[in-house]
Formats: structure tokens, C-alpha cells, sequence
């Protein structure tokens, strides 16, 4: 019994090849975005995993310079000799490596024991992975070990530091089990400050939401893959209906039904999900460049250039398109268990039960529709931005397939002309079949509408941002406190305004700041906006009475303008005003140069802003002059170029992520279409009998094809609007720490319904094709078979 | 010819033409006394949007091994269900189905399926062939659920229904004639206890019909399988042992 009723189910598919080609395609497409950027995701997280373990990144407090990055080698030497436990090392990169210099000799447990033989390294050889050590070869002997994180090579203190041609550290390493008597670091090393290992913010964190980005898009496009599996299943179950009725008929019980079926369809999805883990390896593999290139961009973070076959992103993949189909699959098992044995297979029956459905549909998604609201108001965090998308995502979905029926419905009503009554008729008629398509492209156009007016918000604020931000003609960067003066006072000299720049990193308010002086002057009054100020705030900043903070500040510390802010154990300050700074992940307090110098006085401008009318000329002079590195120097222009580069670089997945899923929902139509074509026969042949013409018949394929994706554009239109607001004003702010104001692009949006329309308009093609070469003897066998 | 001994029980109060059953020991060895089919006031009603209409009101009869029934009426009269409730495909409102022996209502899905499987064999008006599997394996298919078809069995009602040459090909393929052919086929193939057929002939010109029937006669022959039809065709139903006409929910 099994052996023959297994042979009954699958034989359906392969009688229908395009059908098990849908049901396929879409579980691999489903799969395949979401392994693709779950592969890139753990490749990275992998890279992060394996530099903060090769470096200790987090393990330990350490010992940095109040400014700058560099420590003279006789600071350690005095703080071993007072009794100080630390290690120096050297953090500096070279022909895009980072090397990391460590002295083998006082290096903290948990680095690589470099001492080990026979595959460590000796004082004369660099230690990297395949990958690095190729950038590195000419430079030192190599030796490679793949345990090392990629784009680092790690050798002995003293190696790096001819190869670099400088003999000082980049920060020291305080060793566990200090001594309990040793003198202060402030009477020791008083330029030097310790940093928490709890403070750093490692790559992994500073990543995060960059990934968790592209996770939510995989997410996506995994959603609307699974909608052409509901939809495939769903016509399967269809066509199969009469099959299934037989076969119970002839005396195969239910619960024999029942574990055949899921035994088959979840086959199939193992086959197919390994067809899109494939996939999704090419797609990561090719997305992968863009994203390293993001990521060091924006983070400065390396990733490995090579994509591995890691059981964490395709066992997810797989798990989730089985849980997947088996959701899907299990609300037609359920129709199974409840259909009568004898329930008729005939199409007017499927509108019938679908009806009821349908209302109940309307219900559940008004219900979600309408709790976003509320939650709006309630809810807080990431996780409520997410849940009130996925409200909206999901409620739109369910209120699509009755509001199309109630549209057409309406329309037919006022409807004369017999030929268009029956196209409505029809088009209702075909809704059951249509309905996961249709949902599907809603929810890619609405995902476009949606990211891409976050990301032309986000670009539009974000040059209006650099415009502000990048007011000076150049910037010049010193590297010593003489230096400093010097450019000054050579600035001065000529009237050129200079706005120097004094930093370093503090805690405030229990998160790592970076605390600026600035001298306030017309530049700033001028160029900078801010998002929330008090009257006349600019003259208490530049009296020393108030200071400004960045976004990322005010919303992590929950400190607004008004809110005092305790700059250290002595000054505590009110903010006067809040300043956007997108894509920034650190927080920042400004105060007046003078404050600074009297907080700081050993600190000095490293960084300088320099108005002038002829940047090029000015630049030669102070190369000339002061002797200041031409690299020191760089002019707005070259700034903003490398700013909105990165900029579009980073959105360069996204936009990739977004085309694929409107290919996706396109698919899922042409599926659809095809796989409804063999049912729509008995439903045509009626007509074509009573004088419509085949090509007539065709075109009104098309024309239903393309009136639907354009009440679906319509409707996706307020949904992408709603799910922009949402990314902006939660999800942004949840994940980054700034809003950005929200843009409308009407001619973007009507050049996105254009591409709907016309993906609509091809997926309908071939199954319209196929209609208008039907045969009439194919037409006609219909009456034969009639009773 | 073979002997089957039943026990069971029957008690007969002769009230006017009723006949009520109580129990009653008794013990019959020849054939044409084993009750294959049995409806005892079996009552089926369906609703419409409106209100509940009652199909069936009352229905009660016997067939036994090796018998065959004509049932008749006008369309809508009630036939298809009554033919839908012996074949336990629906559930009776009311009253009590017996076939092979045993009542219906006290058996669950999976024993059901098994009297379908085994012991019962359907020809509905539809055909019902297995779209996506050829003549061939839809034949086959019945007989192959309980167990191995007898090929050679298989073989012969092909070549007596003049399917031969569709052997390899799919139902879309064929005529509404040929359709039915394998649907009689598929029926008779199986060897059940009992066949019930929804206008079996209703596609076939009259010497195929006439063929038809005759296979179906002669498998009652030779297995001792109570065959019921439903039919409109007088002559057809002049063939069988005995008629039934439902009108108005009521056999007559």
C-alpha cells in the first residue's frame, strides 16, 4: 500500500515538471538569500572571533596615551623598573596588514605562545595566515599558521619595529596579578591613562548592527521565497485534491495519507534547500568583497577574502526552510484531515472555501494592522521595532488577498460589457491561486519603497551632514606638540581661521566618549546644525558654561539639552545643544578649547580645520615651511569623496539584496501563472467556445497580470512608507543611536511601480503565449470529458 | 463455489410489512444467504445556505453474495448518496450500515479505508482515475493497495474491456468512454465482496455498455461479488436480480 500510494503522490510531479521546478526554485531561492548573508555574516563574525583572540582584544586593561598613538619606549622602560606589569606592543599597519608587534618575552597568556617550536615563530619571523602572509613576504620571513586572524601578522617587538622604522609602542599591556605596592601611573607615566578591558567596543559590537542589517534582509527575501513554496504546496494541493479523494476512496487511510505526504514534501525541501545553500555560497562569495570593503570602511574592521563552508550558516539555511515548509505545509494537511472524502475538486468549490477563509484573514490582519499603533506607543527597544514590523509585514500580507477580492468585486459591480464582467469574474475566480504571488511582490515592493527611502533619506541628511561638518577647505593632522604650535602660529600669521581640534577618550556617564575641544568661531556658528538647542547656545559653549553632544550620546545616556553633564570629577557642564553625527558609533562631548586645556593640560590640536580661498597653495606652504608630511594634509573635497564612497559602498549589499527579492516575487508570479495554466483550461474553454478568441484571451492574461501588480504597487505604497518610518525612527535609532529625518521620492517610488509592472507583464508572457498556441482540439476535449 | 458459515443473530417480528431485527441464533451454510450489504433506516440530510434538506428518509434493504441491485430514481433523488454511505465514503445521520458483517458507525478511519481496500470496490460517475499515473497503473492500483495483483486476472479484464492498446497512456489522454472502461476495470480488478457502480455505462454506446455489463456479471458469477448499480438505463436494470426506486428520500 505505501510502495503504490507514494507512487500515486509522486508521480503528480513528475507529470508536472514546472510545478516541482516552482516548489524547488523556491525553497532554493528562500534559502539561498538567507545562507548567503547568514555565510557572510559568520565569516565575519569568525574574523572578529579569531582577531580578538589572537590580539586578547577585550582580555585586558591597558595602558594608552591621552593622546596620540604612540609611547616612548623609556615610559615602559620606567614603569617595568618601578614595578609596573605590562608588555608593550606595537598596533600599526603596513601594505594593508596590521602588524602587531608583542615582546615575546613579558607577552600575556592567551596570545599565541610565539616561542613554541617547531611551527612558532623565532625573533626574526612573522607569524600570519595563508592570506596575509603573501601581503608580508618581501618584508620578513613568514611562517604561516592558520589560526591567526586574517589581514594580521604577528611577529616579535623588536622585528616590527625596524620594519617599521620607529622604535616606540602603540600601548602597553597591564598584566593580571599586579603588584600591590607600586607607585601611581600618574607620577610614573602621567601622559598615559588606563583603558578597561569592559570599555573597549570591540569590532564584533561596532559591527553589529551592520549585520544585523543584512540578517533582517535575508530574513526578507527568505519570507517572500517562502511564499512561493505556500504557493506552490497550496496548487499542488489543488491539482492533487481529486487524486487525494481517489486514493482515499480506494481505501488508504489518513494517517497513511498524511505521513506520505510530509515524508514527500519535506524530501523535496532537503532537496531543494541544498540546492539553495549552494546558491547562497556563490551569492556570499560574491557579495563577500563588497562587504570586506564595507567593513573596513566604515569599522575598519578585516574580514577574510575566502568564504568557508561553516556548519552555522548552512544548517541554519536548512532548518529553516524545513521549519518553513512544514508551516506551510501544515495548514494543508490540516485541509486534508478536514476535507470530506468526497469534496469536489472543481474550482467555483476552492472560491467558495477560500471565501470564509478570506474573511477571517481580514480580521486577523486588521487586527495586526491596527495593534501597531499601539505598540508604537508602548514598546521600546530593537526587538519592538522588529515586532511592529513584522505586525505590518504580516497583517498587510493577510489584508491583500480580501482587499483585492473586495476591489474587484466593486468594480464588477458597475461593470456592463459582458466580456469585462467575466474578466472581473475571473480574476476573482483566480485570486486563491494568485494570492501568495501577489503577497509576495507586495512585500518587495514595499521593502524597496521602504529601504530605499531610508537609504535616499540617509544620503540626502548625510550630505547635507558632510556639507556642514566639512566647512574647512583642509585638514591637517601634527604629530607633535611643536608641530602644533607651529602650524598655529603660521596660520595666524597670515589670518587664515583655524579651528584646531583637541581629543581624547573619557568615560562619561559610564560610556567610552570622545571628548573634543574646538574653538568656537564663525565656522561652526555658521555651518553647524543642531538637532535640539538652547537660545543663544552658541555663546554659553564658547563661554565654557555648557557643552554640545552628539545624538549617539544623548540617546545612550539619556541625556538631553537641559541635562547636566558630569565631564569629569570637577566640572560638571549642561548641554546646550545636540548635534546629528551620522555614521558615527561613538558617542562625543564638545567643550571650548580652553575648558579643555585647563582639564587637559599636556594635551595639544593634533588635528587642525583651515579655512582658505586656495587650499593648493596653502598646502605647499605649510609642506614647505613647516615640514609637515603632504600625506598630513587633505583637502574637503578629497574627504567627502572618501566619505560618500564608503557611504555607497556600504549600501551596495542592500541594494543588491533588494533587487534579488523583487526577482524573487517575480518568480513567484511566473510560477504561479504557469503552474494555474493547466486549470485554467476547463475554465476558458467555455469562453473561447462563445467567441473570444484565443489572442483576445492572451492579451486579457496579460492585462489581469498587469492590473493586479499595479493595485498590489497602490497598496505597497503606504506599507513601504510605514515600514521607512519604522527602519528610521525605531530600528535606526535602536541600532545606531541617531535618526535620520524622513524623505518622500515620488518619482523613485514611480519608477520602482514601472519596474513591478513590467516584471508583472513578463512573468505573464509565457503562460499568455502558451494560451494563444493552445490548440482547439485541447479547448475542445474539455466538453468531450464533460458529462 | 465455496462454503461460508455465519452465525448470527435475527430475530423476525412480523409487524405489517416492517421487519424489525432483535437477534436470533441461527447458522446458514449456503452463499446466497451471506448479507454482503445490509441498510437498516439509514437517513441523510444536507444543508443548504437555506435550510437542512433530507435525502434520505428512511432507507432499508439487503443484498446479499453473488446478488445484483438496480437502483433507480430521478436526478437528485438521493441515488449517489445512498451508493456514497454502503461504500463507507459518508457517514449515515441516522440508522445502520453493515457490510462484510460489520455495522460502519463502529468502525474508525483506518478500518473503514480497510473495507474499502479490501472487500469494497467504487465506480463513481466521475471515473476518478489517478490523473498523473498511466491506465496501466491505475488498473492496477486497487488490487495493489491490499496486497499483489493478480496480473493475469489484470490481463484478462483489459483485453475483455478493449484497453489494450491504452495501456501506457494517461486518462487526459483518453475519451470519457475509455475513462469509464478503466474505471470498471480498476473495480473489477480488485475482486471485491462488493462493487457499487454510479452509472457505469452512462458514457458508452450501447455494445459497450452491453460488454460492460457483461464483465460485471460475470465476476458476480465467479466470485460471488454483490454488485449494485445505479442506473437510468431500463435495460440495464432489467439485468439485475432486483430494483430498487428511491423517491423522496424512500425506497418504493
Amino acid at each position: 500500500m505505501t510502495t503504490w500510494c507514494l507512487r500515486a503522490l509522486l508521480s503528480h510531479w513528475w507529470r508536472n515538471p514546472v510545478q516541482l521546478f516552482a516548489y524547488l526554485a523556491g525553497l532554493a531561492l528562500a534559502t539561498a538569500l538567507w545562507s548567503g548573508v547568514q555565510a557572510i555574516n559568520s565569516e565575519a563574525r569568525a574574523s572578529y572571533d579569531a582577531a580578538a583572540k589572537t590580539l586578547g582584544e577585550g582580555q585586558y586593561d591597558l595602558l594608552i596615551p591621552k593622546q596620540g598613538n604612540r609611547i616612548p619606549q623609556d615610559v615602559y622602560i620606567l614603569l617595568r623598573k618601578s614595578g609596573w606589569l605590562v608588555s608593550p606592543v606595537i598596533d600599526a599597519r603596513i601594505n594593508d596588514v596590521r602588524l602587531f608587534g608583542i615582546d615575546l618575552v613579558t607577552s600575556a597568556t592567551g596570545l599565541p605562545n610565539l616561542a613554541k617550536e617547531p611551527s612558532g615563530i623565532t625573533y626574526d619571523t612573522l607569524l600570519a595566515n595563508e592570506e596575509t602572509a603573501l601581503k608580508v613576504a618581501m618584508l620578513a620571513n613568514v611562517t604561516v599558521d592558520t589560526s591567526i586572524a586574517p589581514g594580521i601578522a604577528i611577529g616579535d617587538i623588536g622585528l616590527v619595529q625596524r620594519m617599521l622604522k620607529r622604535d616606540d609602542l602603540t600601548h602597553l599591556i597591564l598584566l593580571p596579578n599586579q603588584p600591590i605596592t607600586q607607585p601611581s601611573l600618574s607620577m610614573i607615566a602621567p601622559n598615559l591613562r588606563v583603558q578597561s578591558a569592559h570599555t573597549v567596543t570591540n569590532v564584533a559590537q561596532l559591527t553589529s548592527s551592520f549585520h544585523l542589517n543584512l540578517t533582517a534582509f535575508g530574513l526578507l527575501s527568505f519570507a517572500v521565497g517562502l511564499f512561493i513554496v505556500n504557493s506552490t504546496i497550496g496548487l499542488a494541493f489543488e491539482q492533487r485534491r481529486g487524486m487525494i479523494r481517489t486514493i482515499r476512496s480506494l481505501g488508504v487511510p489518513m494517517r497513511t495519507l498524511i505521513s506520505l505526504i510530509t515524508l514527500e514534501m519535506m524530501t523535496l525541501a532537503v532537496i531543494g534547500a541544498g540546492f539553495g545553500i549552494a546558491l547562497g555560497y556563490f551569492i556570499a562569495a560574491f557579495l563577500l568583497p563588497d562587504v570586506a570593503a564595507t567593513l573596513k570602511g566604515l569599522y575598519g574592521a578585516q574580514i577574510s577574502g575566502t568564504l568557508e563552508l561553516r556548519a552555522s550558516w548552512w544548517l541554519s539555511g536548512m532548518i529553516l526552510a524545513l521549519i518553513g515548509t512544514a508551516l506551510a505545509l501544515s495548514s494543508r494537511i490540516w485541509q486534508i484531515i478536514q476535507m470530506p472524502l468526497l469534496a469536489s475538486a472543481k474550482p467555483r468549490a476552492w472560491v467558495i472555501a477560500t471565501g470564509s477563509r478570506f474573511r477571517l484573514q481580514l480580521i486577523i490582519a486588521i487586527t495586526l494592522l491596527f495593534s501597531t499603533v499601539p505598540l508604537a506607543l508602548i514598546l521600546e527597544g530593537l526587538l519592538a521595532g522588529f515586532i511592529l514590523l513584522g505586525c505590518l509585514l504580516v497583517g498587510a500580507a493577510l489584508a491583500l488577498p480580501p482587499l483585492l477580492g473586495g476591489i474587484l468585486t466593486v468594480v464588477q459591480k458597475y461593470t456592463v460589457a459582458p466580456v469585462w464582467v467575466w474578466f472581473w469574474a475571473d480574476t476573482r475566480q483566480q485570486l486563491p491561486g494568485l494570492s501568495l504571488a501577489l503577497i509576495a511582490l507586495l512585500l518587495a515592493v514595499a521593502a524597496n519603497i521602504g529601504v530605499s527611502t531610508m537609504v535616499s533619506s540617509f544620503r540626502q541628511t548625510f550630505i547635507e551632514f558632510l556639507d556642514q561638518r566639512l566647512a574647512p577647505e583642509l585638514f591637517v593632522e601634527v604629530e607633535t606638540a611643536n608641530q602644533s604650535a607651529a602650524l598655529e602660529i603660521f596660520l595666524m600669521n597670515r589670518q587664515i581661521e583655524v579651528l584646531p581640534l583637541l581629543t581624547t577618550q573619557v568615560v562619561i556617564a559610564d560610556l567610552p566618549v570622545d571628548l573634543y575641544g574646538i574653538r568656537v568661531g564663525q565656522t561652526y556658528r555658521n555651518n553647524w546644525i543642531f538637532l535640539d538647542n538652547t537660545l543663544n547656545a552658541w555663546d554659553i559653549i564658547e563661554s565654557g558654561k555648557a557643552v554640545v553632544v552628539n545624538e549617539q550620546f544623548a540617546r545612550r545616556a539619556d541625556l538631553w539639552v537641559g541635562n547636566l553633564v558630569q565631564v569629569n570629577r570637577d566640572l560638571i557642564l549642561p548641554i546646550a545643544g545636540v548635534v546629528g553625527d551620522y555614521g558615527n558609533p561613538q558617542g562625543q562631548v564638545i567643550i571650548t578649547e580652553r575648558t579643555f586645556k585647563d582639564l587637559y593640560p599636556n594635551l595639544y590640536a593634533s588635528k587642525f580645520g583651515v579655512r582658505t580661498q586656495d587650499a593648493s597653495f596653502l598646502r605647499t606652504q605649510i609642506v614647505n615651511t613647516l615640514g609637515i608630511k603632504n600625506n598630513a594634509i587633505i583637502n574637503q573635497v578629497g574627504i567627502k569623496a572618501l566619505s560618500l564612497e564608503v557611504f555607497e559602498r556600504t549600501f551596495v549589499v542592500t541594494s543588491a539584496l533588494n533587487v534579488l527579492t523583487l526577482g524573487v516575487a517575480s518568480f513567484a508570479i511566473l510560477m504561479s501563472l504557469l503552474t494555474l495554466a493547466d486549470l485554467r483550461v476547463p475554465q476558458l474553454a467555455p469562453v473561447w467556445a462563445l467567441g473570444l478568441t484565443r489572442r483576445r484571451l492572451a492579451w486579457l492574461e496579460l492585462l489581469r497580470a498587469v492590473l493586479l501588480a499595479g493595485i498590489v504597487f497602490v497598496c505597497a505604497i503606504p506599507m513601504g512608507l510605514a515600514l521607512a518610518w519604522i527602519l528610521l525612527t525605531i530600528i535606526n535609532v535602536e541600532a545606531f543611536g541617531w535618526q535620520l529625518p524622513m524623505y518622500l521620492f515620488p518619482l523613485k517610488y514611480l519608477e520602482l511601480g514601472g519596474y513591478a509592472l513590467i516584471a508583472a507583464f513578463l512573468a505573464a508572457m509565457w503562460p499568455a503565449v502558451r494560451l494563444m498556441r493552445t490548440p482547439p482540439s485541447t479547448l475542445l476535449r474539455v466538453f468531450a470529458s464533460e458529462r | 463455489m465455496h462454503i461460508n458459515f455465519v452465525i448470527y443473530f435475527k430475530i423476525h417480528v412480523n409487524l405489517s410489512k416492517l421487519v424489525k431485527s432483535v437477534g436470533a441464533i441461527y447458522i446458514k451454510p449456503c452463499k446466497e444467504f451471506i448479507m454482503v450489504l445490509r441498510l437498516e433506516g439509514v437517513k441523510k440530510s444536507f444543508r443548504n445556505s437555506e435550510e437542512l434538506v433530507p435525502v434520505l428518509q428512511g432507507v432499508s434493504f439487503d443484498l446479499e453474495a453473488g446478488h445484483t441491485l438496480a437502483l433507480r430514481g430521478e436526478s437528485g433523488s438521493g441515488k449517489s448518496t445512498l451508493l456514497h454511505i454502503a461504500g463507507a465514503l459518508e457517514a449515515a445521520d441516522a440508522g445502520r450500515v453493515w457490510v462484510s458483517g460489520k455495522e460502519l458507525s463502529q468502525l474508525d478511519d483506518g478500518a473503514r479505508a480497510q473495507l474499502r481496500r479490501t472487500d469494497i470496490a467504487l465506480v463513481f460517475q466521475q471515473f476518478n482515475l489517478i490523473p498523473s499515473l498511466t491506465v496501466a497503473a491505475n488498473i492496477a492500483f486497487q488490487s495493489a493497495l491490499s496486497g499483489t495483483p493478480d496480473l493475469g486476472h489484470i490481463k484478462q479484464i483489459v483485453s475483455s474491456l478493449g484497453l489494450l492498446e491504452q495501456m501506457q497512456k494517461y486518462p487526459e489522454a483518453l475519451s470519457g468512454g475509455q475513462q469509464q472502461r478503466v474505471a470498471i476495470a480498476r473495480a473489477i480488478a480488485a475482486k471485491p465482496k462488493l462493487m457499487l457502480a454510479d452509472e457505469p455505462t452512462g458514457n458508452l454506446d450501447e455494445a459497450t455498455a452491453e460488454n460492460v455489463l457483461d464483465q460485471m456479471l460475470k465476476l458476480v458469477a465467479q466470485t460471488g461479488t454483490a454488485l449494485m448499480i445505479v442506473t437510468h438505463s431500463k435495460n440495464i436494470a432489467a439485468r439485475m436480480n432486483r430494483q430498487l426506486h428511491l423517491c423522496n428520500g424512500f425506497l418504493v
